[in-house]
């Protein structure tokens, strides 16, 4: 491999890693709160609603029914809004956490929704209020899956983040595919395949590590 | 409700001084609530007085848990009313319920411990949701971990605990707030009989040592008869039967008290309860139940000595519940002779027993 290429390939594994933990800290920021609000506005729920509920799924599943590449064209417009331009890396994080969150806060929701209704009726017996039930309750104890689902999202990122090439996000899909399939230089394909693959597992080593420390149920 | 043994329970009710209103920590009045099609409380009137253990006990689906559930507001009566310390909350909203909930302490049959916190931080949760700085909150779970015998656990996860050890977290951290009022909802049925013994033990020490109220529901006599004052029975939503624990046992009125009553009292022997028959046999036998004064004199040899010829106690005995004695024999008279049967039977009678002739064995018992 030549130098010009190692470089090429070292700036793409920043870009990779850019758009991934940008547009994952975007799908925590915004898909835990909205997993809260499903389990929450559920029948049964802390703040029962149906009808926000029913609202929220909705729009939940309206995005993530719709093709990944499909959302990144279609997102153009709004991309060109918020970061000024629809071209780049940065770009890229726009439609890549407008994926992220709904994806996030379904997995989210499974592991709040988990958690033993005796534990929240324990807390609203003490009398604690909807908050307290949330920030003592509720999220300590999905903890270890909300991390769990957490580490699934960044590794599902890093395979969406190869698509946004098509819209020259660059990043290790993108150089993959012009160099390594389009111009066949196998070497770049190889590295890029094993640097995917070193970082698939490291992210899902530290997960892993984090969901056993944090896991208390024994 | 029954006036359970008036004769004899007067000198008990005395002690225990008149019920005064205001020392009713609960007062419910016709509660009623349905699920769909089913009353799972149908008008029940119950009050529970300030220091007594009230044992509510019933089988699944009687309806307990619901009624429970109505003191703390964690379930809304359809209609019908809630006093706690005087104060009807059946209708609260969910904010000023918050603080009312403080006033009242709740274990679980299943714990409910959170699996994130250390003991410590479980038993000192109803202090961080007061407001209570951390020096204090910390302070005072150390105090009721060492109330519990739990000390050395303060810093364990509740998955390192043990069942019994899980309700000792629970009963401090129900205890955390210094409630008014205790709520045990069927806190020892997931537990072996050896750890039950030393949980009712815990929670009869705390009753004495603190002068809590404790309303506890469960499906076992045995709970109630270990430490309860006294026991409603309810059945179908309804209360079907109240009064001291030691007079319900001596004399239950209703059907489900006495199938519920039937796992601890003495029965007769299956075997010999086959071969009852209605007719004349060679043994007649009597069922005789005593409790209170009637049980502490010599009777059986005061009977021996009133009406000449035999009779044998083939089965029971007398417990004691509450101090006081209550006792279940079944004894068999021998031979056909009806005046010498009345003899016996009117004889007990003067001595307030309960005799009921249970029928007659033919050969040897």
């Amino acid at each position: 491999m030549s130098p010009v290429l190692f470089e090429l390939l070292l700036r793409s594994i920043w870009e990779t890693i850019l758009m991934t933990a940008a547009s994952g800290l975007i799908s925590l920021v915004f898909g835990l709160p909205l997993g809260l609000a499903l389990v929450a506005t559920d029948r049964g729920g802390i703040a029962e609603s149906r009808w926000v509920n029913s609202a929220l799924g909705a729009v939940i599943n309206g995005f993530r029914s719709v093709p990944f590449i499909i959302l990144l064209v279609a997102l153009v417009p709004v991309t060109r809004l918020i970061v000024g331009t629809s071209i780049g890396t940065w770009a890229a994080i726009v439609p890549l956490s407008i994926a992220a969150t709904p994806y996030y806060a379904r997995i989210a929701e499974v592991s709040l929704r988990e958690v033993d209704h005796g534990l929240i009726e324990a807390a609203r017996a003490m009398g604690g209020n909807r908050w307290t039930i949330i920030r003592e309750v509720l999220v300590p104890e999905a903890l270890p899956g909300i991390v769990a689902g957490f580490t699934v999202t960044l590794v599902t990122l890093i395979g969406a983040s190869a698509m946004a090439g098509a819209i020259g996000a660059g990043g290790l899909g993108d150089l993959a595919i012009r160099y390594g399939y389009q111009r066949f230089e196998t070497s770049v394909m190889i590295a890029v395949v094993i640097v995917l693959i070193v970082l698939v597992c490291g992210i899902q080593w530290v997960g892993d590590r984090l969901v056993a420390r944090l896991d208390r149920r024994g | 409700m029954n006036q359970h043994f008036t004769a004899v329970a007067g000198t008990a009710d005395q002690t225990r001084g008149q019920p005064d209103a205001s020392q009713d920590v609960v007062r419910l009045v016709d509660l009623k609530r349905r699920f769909g099609a089913t009353a799972a409380l149908d008008g029940v009137s119950l009050t529970v007085r300030k220091g007594e253990i009230l044992g509510i006990i019933g089988r699944s689906g009687a309806g307990k848990s619901t009624l429970i559930r109505c003191l703390n507001g964690l379930e809304r009566p359809d209609s019908g009313e809630v006093f706690i310390e005087g104060r009807e909350i059946s209708r609260l909203g969910e904010r000023d319920l918050q603080p009312l909930r403080r006033r009242i302490g709740m274990i679980f049959q299943h714990f409910n411990l959170l699996s994130a916190k250390t003991v410590e931080d479980n038993v000192a949760l109803p202090l961080k949701i007061e407001g209570r700085p951390k020096g204090e909150r910390l302070a005072r779970a150390a105090e009721l971990l060492d109330l519990v015998g739990l000390s050395e656990k303060a810093r364990a996860y509740p998955a390192s605990l043990s069942g019994g050890q899980k309700q000792r977290v629970g009963i401090a951290r129900a205890l955390a707030a210094r409630p008014a009022l205790l709520l045990s909802d069927e806190a020892t049925s997931a537990l072996d009989p050896e750890t039950t013994r030393s949980i009712l033990a815990l929670l009869k020490d705390i009753n004495r040592q603190l002068g809590l109220t404790i309303l506890l529901i469960t499906h076992e006599m045995e709970v109630v008869r270990s430490i309860a004052d006294r026991v409603a029975v309810i059945d179908a939503g309804r209360i079907v039967e109240q009064g001291p624990v030691w007079s319900v046992f001596a004399d239950p009125r209703s059907d489900v008290t006495r199938s519920l009553l039937r796992a601890i009292r003495p029965q007769l022997p299956a075997e010999l309860a086959s071969r009852l028959a209605p007719g004349a046999g060679a043994e007649t036998i009597l069922r005789v139940d005593i409790a209170g004064d009637a049980a502490r004199g010599p009777l059986l040899s005061d009977l021996a000595t009133a009406v000449p010829g035999a009779f044998r106690l083939v089965h029971g005995g007398i417990d004691h519940i509450q101090q006081q004695p209550v006792g279940t024999l079944f004894l068999s008279v021998p031979g056909s002779d009806a005046s010498h049967l009345g003899d016996i039977i009117t004889f007990l009678k003067t001595r307030q027993a309960r005799v009921e002739v249970l029928g007659h064995v033919a050969g040897s018992v």
